[in-house]
């Protein structure tokens, strides 16, 4: 928009700082500031009681090189991330491509499927969720029917982080909602003009529906695995990290260390692992998108 | 002919899917509301509606914690997320104005700042937060909730004020230049003609600061630890470590109660719902 002959001279207006001041405030108060000291502590042994004191690379050597809890609570959040989020964000793609041909009755249909997000991530669920899937709970009273012995999936190893799993699968009506809403603003004339070329249903997708909302799947994408790596109340209500540490995820391991055990500098270095490890991710999904996300227009910053 | 009895069979087996798949996904949630009706003993029989319905469950939960009944947890709750969207829509709405109607030297890099905020997991910032706020002796006050809203750095402020910006971006400035003609400040441009323009994505703002305060559980366990300032959630968590034989019925009672305000908001305001998710998510 920098056109010379209509705006001759950006006239600034300092008074947009004004505006902006609460924001300003707390960002350099509550998140600047509050990060660099979580660098800063990160390289110190620090309990709250005494002041903290230096301690060079200590804390990530021992977590890279002796302490199997991070190795496992890193796994199986991998764990968790790597299959909520992909099977959440198709099911919401499929769900939002039916939904999209004006269907009688989608507003029930929209609002049914969005009740479990309604929610949300709260304790109640998880409670209800502890409940279901508990040795008497719904999904064994089901299995019952078909003479099937059920057990408690909470409770076995083997199974209790799928339950985590499958709640966060459940909660896909955000995302649903989402897409629907970009699948709506692709342009119609796109789609009759591939018919007319005779191109398959499926070679639509592929073609237009795809790239058209690939911006959308993009930023679905990234909050979701953001999300997905913050996962805390579910594991901590649901199965409390257990059994055998099999649900004990990244951020309840921090939560752990800092306030049960009061690690603060150990805990602070967990945290830089952690954002480092997600904006490793956010960037190579960049990377990748650059290529295959289309663009319509530029966007005004 | 044949190509609109195509359609007709596709219609039927999309709208066959969708009803399986309805089921399925509420399945859950109906079940939970009917077994909050149930005697403990049916709470494992696999039928859905209750033999007999009684209202124990209700009645027992809501007393079922020693000292406070959960009058007292919900009063809590509404005061400390009550307060927080008060703050949200007024604090967002502002900074949202000053992004995307002033034109003030370094705009560009604070917006890229405010968009990669929204992208920081909590945790990083957690541990000095705790300390910081421990320092001025606010744990196991409301402060560590508020605060950060009226500097508009709570949960999801980030998220409100790009939706804002967004919102704004489309209302035309042909208004605000014919107001300042007239005389109107960059203040009463704000207060007079963006507000009420902007009411529906100020709405959706304050539903997303109820829901997500409602259930941000990870900051209520960490600041609150004395059982009079307890939230509903608090409550809960409570209840379920309590006993030893927790009684599923009224747990599962209270916690359906813990959700209905949050439902309740979402059914009366859904049309601005639906438009404020999408508004943030798609003009990006």
């Amino acid at each position: 928009m920098r056109n010379g002959s209509l705006r001759k001279k950006t006239k600034w207006e300092w008074s947009g700082y004004i505006f902006i001041l609460p924001w300003l405030c707390g960002f350099f108060l509550l998140t600047l500031f509050p990060m660099l000291r979580s660098l800063y502590y990160s390289f110190t042994n620090y309990n709250l009681m005494d002041s903290p004191h230096w301690a060079g690379l200590d804390n990530y050597i021992k977590i890279f090189t002796n302490d199997s809890t991070f190795r496992q609570s890193l796994t199986i959040t991998l764990r968790f991330v790597a299959f909520a989020v992909p099977v959440k964000l198709v099911s919401a793609l499929l769900v939002a491509m039916l939904l999209k041909k004006n269907v009688r009755g989608i507003s029930v249909y929209r609002t049914l499927l969005y009740l479990p997000t309604l929610i949300g991530s709260s304790v109640a669920s998880a409670i209800l969720w502890r409940h279901i899937w508990g040795a008497s709970g719904l999904i064994n009273q089901f299995l019952n029917l078909f003479g099937v012995a059920g057990k408690s999936w909470i409770s076995t190893p083997g199974t209790a982080l799928m339950t985590l799993i499958v709640q966060g699968i459940w909660q896909f009506g955000s995302s649903m909602v989402i897409f629907l809403s970009a699948l709506k603003q692709v342009p119609e004339d796109l789609y009759e003009a591939s018919e007319i070329d005779g191109a398959s249903k499926i070679r639509q997708f592929f073609a237009i529906t795809l790239p058209m909302i690939s911006p959308i799947i993009q930023f679905n994408l990234i909050l979701q695995m953001i999300g997905a790596f913050q996962m805390f109340t579910q594991a901590l209500i649901i199965t409390k990290g257990g059994p055998v540490h099999m649900t004990f995820v990244y951020s309840l391991y921090l939560y752990e260390t800092a306030f049960t055990r009061f690690n603060l500098g150990y805990a602070s270095a967990l945290a830089w692992i952690l954002l480092m490890l997600i904006t490793l991710i956010t960037v190579a999904i960049f990377a990748i998108s650059r290529r295959v996300v289309f663009y319509e227009t530029e966007v005004e910053a | 002919m044949t190509v609109r009895r195509h359609k007709k069979t596709r219609m039927i087996f999309t709208h066959c899917f969708m009803v399986i798949l309805c089921a399925i996904v509420t399945y859950p949630v109906l079940w939970w509301v009917f077994a909050t009706f149930k005697d403990n003993s049916e709470l494992t029989a696999p039928s859905l509606l209750p033999r007999q319905w009684i209202l124990d469950n209700y009645v027992l939960g809501w007393n079922a914690l020693p000292k406070f009944s959960f009058s007292h947890f919900f009063v809590n709750s509404f005061m400390v997320v009550g307060t927080i969207v008060v703050l949200a829509v007024l604090v967002c709405s502002f900074v949202a104005f000053g992004f995307a109607r002033v034109r003030f030297p370094l705009r560009k890099m604070w917006f890229a700042i405010l968009l990669t905020t929204l992208m920081l997991p909590s945790q990083i910032i957690i541990v000095p937060q705790y300390i910081m706020y421990n320092s001025l002796g606010w744990v196991d006050t409301y402060l560590p909730f508020i605060v950060p809203h009226l500097l508009a750095c709570g949960n999801g402020s980030a998220f409100f004020i790009y939706m804002l910006i967004q919102f704004i971006r489309g209302i035309p400035r042909e208004l605000d230049e014919s107001a300042k003609m007239d005389g109107c400040t960059l203040f009463g441009i704000y207060a007079r003609i963006i507000i009420p323009l902007t009411s529906s994505a100020l709405i959706s703002v304050a539903i997303f600061a109820f829901m997500w305060n409602w259930d941000d559980f990870f900051l209520q366990t960490l600041y609150l630890n004395s059982l009079t300032k307890f939230t509903v959630g608090l409550a809960l968590k409570f209840f379920i470590d309590g006993e030893s034989a927790a009684p599923w019925g009224q747990l599962l009672a209270m916690s359906l109660v813990s959700v209905f305000p949050g439902i309740i908001i979402f059914f009366l305001a859904q049309k601005y719902f639906v438009e404020g998710i999408t508004t943030g998510a798609l003009k990006g």
